[in-house]
């Protein structure tokens, strides 16, 4: 061979062998977009604290040491499907964006669930709640973490069924979300031997619940169950206690209540409300010093479960790259479902084939404001639902990647 | 009340009914911009900034040329979303038709909002504009078909004509853009055809239009189904951008918006909305990152606008060249 | 017991109750732009921006003066009251020989600006405010339980209203403004003081805005947002009673109240829309609105 076809040859494998390395961490660094509502009716329970959550998972996780370079950004959907749906383009398209994370909403997170499967890249969702997710839109790319709608549905309205609380009354928010949430609750209630006495729809952000409390007052149902979000939870919440319903013999269930919302109520006004989540600061050791840790950079709030969620994803996630030496979206995100998940939030847990992570979920009690030791000590354990029951098994959700 | 008023109108050199030379120039500017752009800057944005373009000419043919602030355009802007998105992907359609289903939705509801609007002037016009695009905003909440807060998502883009594949960025983009220069010309020739001279007429002394024989109220229907069409082509056509309906389109703030950006570029400039449009979308990217910061600055714009700006960003340019642009 | 409309009579009489409660916003409301529109020909729409800042003030009041409801009800008018003069005297002002949809736009931007800026600063999760104590609870009332607090709100909103149409009516204040609504020149020259009486009425009309938000934050979530759909709907109040008719405005408030919570009733998923649908109605048949003049 002449010198010069050997020179090519060798710079050619050169650069091969640079190339191909660079190749499998998409520009050398691993690109994490933390996507949720930062500034209207989520931005607490989600917010800014979900990135606090993110570069806490990147520190933790040691990623430097590891030789990993890993860089968060974070941006607000505003709560609109075309605004995150559009940063989400933005982002894979032009920042490159490995993975997205979050996104509170369940409109916005089924709008970036398509993007993301267009574009081949991975997404985390802990904040959005419909269980579609792992249904109908299921995707070789994303995972849903933290909870939806069947699970908050089954935990709280089976648990309470059995507790006594055996004749409900609906009140719900008029649009999808709402909606579903009173669907799966009723049924779990029906199969339970309960009995639903009533419904009523609300429109969306509405301020006053005074003639939907009242109706719910004259059916004389022991539960009053709350199929709605956010702050119309909260001003249903709030006006209960004016007209007196828990101290007149009825409990409120709330279907979608997160700690920071209990915090904004105040315990005055949140007692005896019961509801389901996955994860609770004050839990056990493990949790209990995240969350003191977590609260120090977050302004004081402490971690809900959104939170809990994105790091525990994040974690799992940066394991997964690691172990694969490659952020490739469709590749990583079969590797999480492979590797069974340990984090010091959740515990063991594991991811299924429809991208439903899985892990116990729990029934918790507002606690009366004499039973509390200070701010953020608000519940208490009623029950816990293990893993095996909590979620939608998996041949209920039509979930086209499951093998029938 | 006070006998002279500033009346929201085109400057008054715009009286010529013959296209200048120097609109000429500027269309050229704007169209040479446009076909290059693409090529440095991200299409998705610009493709935004084409269709809240025509959104903004399509009102401003209102506002700038027959005096009738509409503070509920919205509704034609989501209610043609919806209408197209719901024909592409459920019924199947080719996008071209998608998107006629879209425009035809949002003229039939230009006549029934417009029917009803025309019998009031100025601001009670405008409240009910807005209360009437409010109804709609609180019926797509909860119709089915719309999809409620999800909205109708992964809209398939399909091809156009069986050739062009709009899955392709530049081929929808320059698809998007043929749209845009047909509904900007559409207007064009609008506003100086005797039609749109009727209308002037109409604006500025509406008794002695009648007396002449022209029903004021027909013509001005009229002028506002060709509004609500054209922002319903607008909105069509952002739909299959966006492969995504949602209920931000049929929102108030949205009507609030175009507002500002055809203020903002120049109430009754020909090229006015345009650059609104694009300076607002701009800065809307921009400040993403800052969250609610967003309104404050826009309201800020409205404010300054309103008190020392009132000829918009085109409009100034177009005194100080002492031609109207 | 019998049954009207599938309703027991005693849950209807209860919802018409609580929807004379919510009547009493809309008429504080509709009453408060109806003065602006007929004396300044400017649709306020910091209308809803001035009853959050009223709920504000008294959470402000109330978080770092220690100055309970009862000063807030007094105090948070008088300072959003003066925050109106000011802007009306800064900037309304310039707008009153030009076309009046520019003060709309004008009042539509600074409704955004503070909305805007409320809710960076404070979320929009709102803020709790306590019903003062001493009407805390509530009466049984044999057909449903009337917390008192909503019970007062009609009461007091009543009061103000009737107050504030017996002053524009009957008395020689309320003639001059009435007279500078319709020829300021020709008041001017008889040597009041129109201008100062324009800016003042605008203070007062914002002071209204800002006593409903005071009544409104026990109730209702103290939010950046409250004003911004419920200003919406007061529009549509007002274009339904007759811009700058007074009366009109307070009994179309109250009745629209009724006619809500009778929707909540029988078909709560149009709650939303049933007053814009009236309003669609009554321009077909009365434009100039039910109780307006006629232009």
């Amino acid at each position: 061979m002449s010198t010069w076809r050997t020179l090519t040859l060798m710079a050619a494998a050169l650069v091969l062998a640079v190339g191909t390395a660079h190749a499998q961490i998409s520009d050398g660094v691993v690109k994490i977009g933390v996507l949720n509502d930062q500034s209207s009716l989520y931005a607490d329970l989600a917010g800014p604290g979900s990135v606090v959550a993110a570069r806490m998972a990147v520190e933790d996780f040691g990623a430097a040491a590891k030789g990993l370079k890993v860089e968060v950004l974070s941006a607000d959907h505003q709560n609109k499907p075309d605004v995150g749906s559009s940063i989400a383009r933005q982002w894979y398209d032009v920042d490159k964006v490995d993975l997205i994370v979050d996104v509170t909403n369940s409109a916005v997170a089924l709008a970036v669930n398509q993007i993301t499967r267009d574009k081949a890249k991975a997404f985390i969702v802990s904040g959005a709640a419909s269980s579609d997710l792992t249904g109908k839109a299921c995707s070789p790319n994303t995972i849903h973490w933290t909870y939806d709608t069947w699970a908050l549905a089954n935990g709280t309205g089976n648990a309470i069924v059995k507790t006594g609380g055996d004749t409900w009354f609906f009140i719900t928010a008029d649009y999808a979300f709402g909606h579903a949430l009173e669907r799966d609750t009723e049924a779990v209630v029906l199969k339970s031997g309960g009995k639903v006495l009533g419904k009523v729809r609300h429109p969306l952000n509405t301020a006053d619940f005074s003639s939907f409390l009242l109706q719910a007052q004259t059916s004389k149902a022991k539960i009053i169950g709350l199929a709605n979000a956010g702050g119309d939870t909260i001003n249903a919440i709030k006006q209960a206690a004016e007209f007196g319903i828990v101290k007149g013999g009825q409990n409120l269930a709330g279907l979608l209540v997160f700690i920071t919302d209990v915090h904004g109520l105040g315990l005055q006004a949140a007692q005896g409300l019961i509801f389901t989540e996955a994860f609770y600061w004050d839990a056990n050791e493990k949790t209990r010093a995240w969350g003191v840790r977590f609260a120090e950079r977050d302004r004081g709030i402490h971690p809900t479960m959104i939170h809990a969620g994105v790091y525990a994803g994040i974690l799992h996630y940066l394991k997964a790259v690691t172990a694969l030496k490659s952020d490739d979206g469709t590749k990583v995100i079969a590797k999480m479902k492979e590797m069974p998940t340990d984090d010091p939030l959740f515990g063991k847990g594991t991811i299924r084939a429809d991208g439903r992570k899985i892990h116990p979920m729990y029934l918790f009690e507002v606690k009366k404001p004499s039973e509390s030791k200070g701010p953020w000590d608000y519940y208490k354990l009623r029950a816990t639902i293990p893993a095996a029951e909590a979620f939608r098994p998996l041949d209920q959700g039509d979930c086209p990647l499951v093998k029938k | 009340m006070a006998t002279t008023t500033e009346y929201l109108e085109a400057p008054a050199a715009a009286a010529a009914s013959v296209p200048l030379r120097h609109q000429y120039v500027a269309f050229g500017v704007m169209v040479g911009f446009f076909v290059v752009a693409p090529f440095a800057v991200y299409p998705i944005f610009l493709m935004k900034a084409l269709c809240f373009g025509l959104f903004a000419c399509a009102f401003n043919l209102l506002i700038g040329y027959v005096g009738l602030l509409s503070f509920g355009h919205a509704a034609f802007l989501g209610s043609a979303g919806y209408a197209t998105a719901h024909a592409a992907k459920v019924w199947g359609f080719r996008p071209e038709l998608a998107v006629l289903v879209g425009v035809v939705v949002a003229s039939l509801l230009g006549l029934a909002i417009g029917a009803l609007a025309i019998r009031r002037q100025g601001i009670y016009f405008a409240m009910t504009t807005l209360a009437l695009a409010q109804m709609l905003y609180f019926f797509c909440l909860q119709a089915k078909f719309t999809g409620g807060e999800d909205g109708i998502q992964a809209v398939p883009r399909g091809t156009v004509l069986g050739v062009l594949d709009l899955r392709h960025t530049l081929t929808i983009y320059f698809v998007v853009l043929a749209v845009f220069l047909a509904g900007f010309l559409l207007i064009y020739r609008t506003i100086h055809s005797p039609f749109g001279q009727v209308l002037k007429a109409i604006r500025e002394n509406e008794p002695r239009a009648t007396s002449l024989g022209y029903t004021a109220d027909r013509y001005k229907l009229i002028a506002f189904v060709l509004s609500a069409t054209l922002s319903g082509l607008a909105g069509g056509t952002k739909v299959l951008v966006f492969q995504l309906a949602s209920l931000t389109d049929v929102h108030w703030g949205m009507s609030g918006e175009v507002v500002l950006m055809t203020l903002l570029g120049g109430l009754g400039t020909v090229f006015g909305p345009v650059v609104g449009a694009l300076m607002v979308v701009t800065l809307e990217n921009y400040l993403t990152q800052l969250g609610a910061w967003v309104t404050v600055v826009q309201g800020a714009i409205f404010v300054v606008c309103v008190l020392s700006f009132r000829r918009g960003v085109v409009g100034e340019l177009g005194h100080l060249l002492k031609r109207p642009l | 017991m019998f049954q009207l409309l599938g309703i027991p009579p005693q849950a209807l009489f209860g919802q018409l109750l609580l929807g004379l409660i919510n009547g009493a916003f809309y008429a504080l409301l509709s009453l408060g732009l109806a003065i602006i529109f007929g004396l300044l020909n400017i649709i306020n729409f910091a209308h809803g921006a001035q009853y959050m800042l009223g709920a504000f003030a008294a959470w402000f009041l109330l978080q770092y003066a220690g100055l309970g409801y009862w000063w807030a009800l007094l105090l948070a008018p008088v300072a959003v009251g003066l925050f109106g003069v000011a802007l009306e005297r800064t900037m309304l002002q310039r707008l009153y020989r030009l076309d009046h949809l520019y003060g709309l736009l004008l009042t539509f931007g600074l409704a955004l600006i503070l909305q805007g800026y409320f809710r960076n600063r404070f979320g929009s999760s709102g803020l709790p405010y306590g019903i003062p104590p001493v009407l805390e609870g509530g009466h049984n009332l044999g057909f449903m339980f009337l917390p008192n607090y909503r019970g007062w709100v009609v009461v007091f909103s009543l009061g103000v209203c009737l107050l504030t149409w017996f002053v524009i009516e009957r008395t020689q204040l309320g003639s001059y403004l009435r007279a500078a609504t319709e020829n300021p020149t020709l008041v001017q020259a008889f040597g009041i003081n129109v201008p100062r009486m324009i800016t003042l009425t605008y203070g007062f009309g914002a002071g209204l805005a800002a006593m409903a938000g005071v009544l409104a934050a026990p109730i209702y979530q103290v939010n950046p947002l409250m004003g911004a759909d419920l200003i919406i709907v007061v529009f549509a109040v007002v274009v339904i009673g007759g811009m700058g008719s007074i009366m009109g405005s307070i009994v179309t408030g109250f009745a629209l109240g009724v006619i809500e919570g009778l929707t909540k009733v029988f078909y709560p998923e149009a709650s939303n829309t049933v007053i814009f649908v009236i309003m669609a109605l009554v321009l077909l048949v009365r434009p100039a609105g039910l109780f307006g003049r006629a232009q």
